[in-house]
């Protein structure tokens, strides 16, 4: 409930001159907000840190280090684009593969950011935006986003504070497993994030033909550039992108996704005069993108 | 820490830091275009699927188990199983078949 008044509070510009006012203010003002986060982190924080472990293994793998694996899950904090890092790293590809590949592989927290940034008070402190930006993670966006009123930046701190250790030491512990554990254990266990991967991709193609359809058409394009010519010597890591930007784009061309909850509409359709104005209307919405589906 | 992996974690860091903090702190605008929305909606359908197929089948010491899991995977997320039950179902399929193989 305080959390509430808390966020109406924060539309006056009075209440925003009394935040900057003292250290003991500030923790008054945002002290609930900060508990809450850190309550909320905590069930965060253990996921990550079996997610985190499982991408220490693929660190490993890759060659990297406890202390390597330890900044590479502290400064990334995202698995899909850490696996596709760490993929390129174990490959030796060049550092501008490794840049393209981490900018597909984690495109879609160009869309939280964007939902993020409009859930922020005007005028919210670039130091604000920064700090919630770095740890933008699929969850905490989703328990953010999920509150009412303008963003609290201490909300997100607190969950930050559990969430974040939770994801750098599961990674530094994931590439020591990886040193001790008998192999066999260690290849049982490189496979529990392909086991993630599917458990974020497959619920939402069992309800959606679409994505379902893409999914299957992104198993068979890439199995089919592991054995065609040409394509078959690019680096792995290549083979990701073009196919990640070919098929979302063709996919993005013949079914646009309309609203929040991604419905599909077959192209044509609508009638061009409509489809800004519900495109706008979409985005008046801040937790419109439907991409918290990742396990960050 | 060796430099050329302190160069690959640095770009790896930097492109993951930037998506995030770039948007919140310069467009604060939503993305109006909506091929461009959509295309993004899609993207990390595509990108964990063609990282997941047939990297699963060469990342077990047997193919064979990474097949498995693989039928596994699909059929317990279909079903509805949670991730942590996805993931450790995998991780048992495999230990299981790769110790009898």
């Amino acid at each position: 409930m305080a959390t509430a008044e808390l966020g109406m509070g924060e539309r006056l510009p009075q209440a925003r001159v009394a935040c900057t006012a003292s250290r003991g203010g500030l923790l008054a003002r945002h002290g609930v907000a900060l508990k809450e986060g850190v309550r909320d982190g905590v069930p965060i924080a253990i996921g990550y840190l079996v997610v985190s472990f499982s991408l220490g293994i693929a660190a490993h793998k890759a060659g990297l280090n406890a202390v390597e694996g330890f900044f590479a899950s502290l400064l990334n904090n995202a698995s899909a684009g850490e696996f596709a890092g760490f993929s390129v790293i174990g490959a030796g590809g060049s550092l501008v593969e490794m840049a393209a590949v981490m900018l597909v592989a984690n495109a879609r927290y160009l869309l939280m950011s964007c939902s993020m940034a409009q859930r922020f008070e005007p005028g919210t402190p670039l130091v604000h935006r920064v700090l919630v930006g770095y740890d933008l993670t699929d969850e905490l966006f989703g328990i953010a986003i999920a509150r009412p009123g303008y963003a609290d930046p201490y909300y997100s701190y607190g969950a930050m504070a559990v969430a974040l250790p939770g994801w750098a030491v599961g990674g530094a512990l994931g590439v020591v497993a990886g040193d001790v554990l008998p192999q066999i254990v260690v290849s049982a266990l490189s496979v529990a994030l392909y086991g993630m991967f599917l458990a974020i991709i497959i619920p939402p193609a069992r309800q959606n033909r679409v994505v379902a359809a893409l999914v299957l058409a992104s198993f068979a394009a890439r199995w089919s550039f592991t054995l065609l010519p040409l394509v078959s010597a690019l680096s792995d890591g290549t083979r990701t992108i073009i196919l990640t930007v070919a098929l979302s784009a063709l996919a993005a061309a013949l079914f646009p996704v309309d609203e929040r909850d991604g419905v599909q509409e077959p192209a044509g359709e609508k009638d061009e005069g409509a489809s800004p104005a519900a495109g706008s209307r979409a985005q008046g919405t801040p937790a419109d993108c439907g991409v918290s589906l990742d396990a960050a | 820490m060796r430099p050329n992996v302190v160069a690959y974690l640095a770009v790896m860091s930097a492109v993951t830091l930037g998506t995030r903090i770039l948007p919140l702190t310069l467009i604060r605008k939503p993305i109006e275009n909506r091929f461009l929305r959509s295309f993004l909606y899609y993207v990390p359908y595509v990108t964990l699927a063609v990282m997941t197929f047939p990297a699963i089948l060469q990342a077990t010491d047997t193919p064979v188990a990474g097949a498995a899991a693989l039928v596994v995977g699909v059929a317990a997320a279909w079903l509805g199983a949670s991730l942590p039950q996805v993931a450790a179902g995998c991780c048992v399929v495999t230990f299981v078949l790769e110790l009898l193989v």
